[in-house]
């Protein structure tokens, strides 16, 4: 199988990763997150008079407790995807591979005995 | 980003919900059609939900100086179409609504039309056209799932400038003024992540191609002269 399209990609989140570093280290930029220089830019735009009109119901009290559950978001996305990818990759080994597809039936069994 | 909680005013909050719940609707009725019908394809919707989950998960920095996240509906709009994305989009604004306070219980229709919808039709009209023009397989789903995650942010920075026009009367200089400004928050930091969003997306669809095609071309999302000659057997 070729790994073309992996060394693509690889290349490509290489060159961000290094803009990243590069950037991180020469500028004192803050890495915030953009809502919340939109927020600014709707002050700026209202002139400070705008009031939300909801709050959160529940915030993660803290910087670790929000990353915990961005991680969580993460984790239970990727087992998901890798499950299923496994499952298929194996599926189609047993089946076309190694010939099992009939095997697998129970008609077939009988017939066997 | 989504817009925040409690950040669109009475009456542009009511007025995405209007327009999303019809989708969300519909996109409803026809995952509960599909699943009925394709069994075999419910694994292949878990994955496409997951990787929605992971993208929108991960905060990047950008070449702006600040984070933003990409959203990964493309991959599940150019499978499923762009009806059931909207409803695998609820799903990840709803979580990140209720335990992270990224979003909003009252902007989610808001969020919903962008991450939901606009994106995912856009992946999906991108992806059609692309293989319409017999573009390489890989090089269509990068660009339909790139152009997807930007219009998301576009459409953000498009309901917060209508929401927020400079001056705080809707004209269309006004729009354009604060347009001007969100556009440069959201759809600039976008660029980036919207390309590695591409470039993540295409591995994802070769592997599915690796390890699942058939249901791919039982899709219609490919052709089976396509599938054989991404896997390298032409026959």
């Amino acid at each position: 199988m070729s790994r073309k399209l992996e060394l693509i990609v690889l290349a490509i989140v290489l060159i961000f990763a290094v803009q990243f570093v590069y950037m991180s280290s020469t500028t004192d930029a803050e890495y915030g997150g953009a809502d919340g220089e939109a927020e600014n830019v709707i002050n700026e735009i209202t002139g400070g008079t705008y009031t939300p009109i909801a709050e959160p119901i529940w915030e993660p009290p803290s910087g670790e407790i929000e990353s915990l559950l961005f991680g969580l978001q993460a984790a239970i996305g990727a087992g998901i995807i890798g499950y299923f990818l496994g499952y298929y990759r194996a599926k189609g080994r047993y089946e076309n591979d190694l010939g099992y597809k009939d095997k697998s039936k129970p008609e077939s069994d009988r017939q066997s005995l | 980003m989504h817009i925040m909680e409690g950040f669109l005013p009475t009456p542009w909050w009511q007025a995405w919900f209007a327009v999303s719940i019809p989708v969300i609707l519909y996109g409803i009725y026809k995952m509960n059609r599909l699943v009925k019908e394709k069994r075999e394809i419910l694994p292949l919707l878990a994955v496409a939900g997951a990787f929605i989950f992971v993208l929108s998960s991960l905060k990047l920095p950008s070449v702006t100086g600040s984070c933003s996240h990409p959203t990964g509906t493309g991959v599940a709009a150019i499978i499923f179409g762009p009806a059931i994305s909207a409803v695998l989009g609820v799903i990840v604004l709803i979580y990140q609504a209720i335990f992270l306070a990224h979003g909003g219980l009252t902007t989610l229709g808001a969020n919903v039309f962008s991450m939901g919808i606009v994106g995912p039709v856009v992946a999906y009209m991108v992806y059609k056209a692309g293989m319409k023009a017999n573009l390489n397989f890989y090089l269509v789903v990068f660009l339909a799932t790139a152009f997807g995650d930007w219009a998301t942010y576009v459409t953000t920075s498009v309901q917060l400038a209508l929401a927020y026009p400079a001056g705080n009367v809707l004209t269309f200089a006004g729009f354009m003024s604060s347009f001007g400004k969100f556009a440069t928050i959201f759809a600039v930091t976008q660029v980036p992540l919207a390309i590695m969003e591409g470039a993540v997306s295409a591995l994802l669809f070769k592997y599915v191609v690796n390890v699942k095609s058939d249901i791919l071309v039982e899709m219609k999302v490919l052709e089976d002269a396509v599938v054989r000659k991404l896997r390298g057997n032409p026959a």
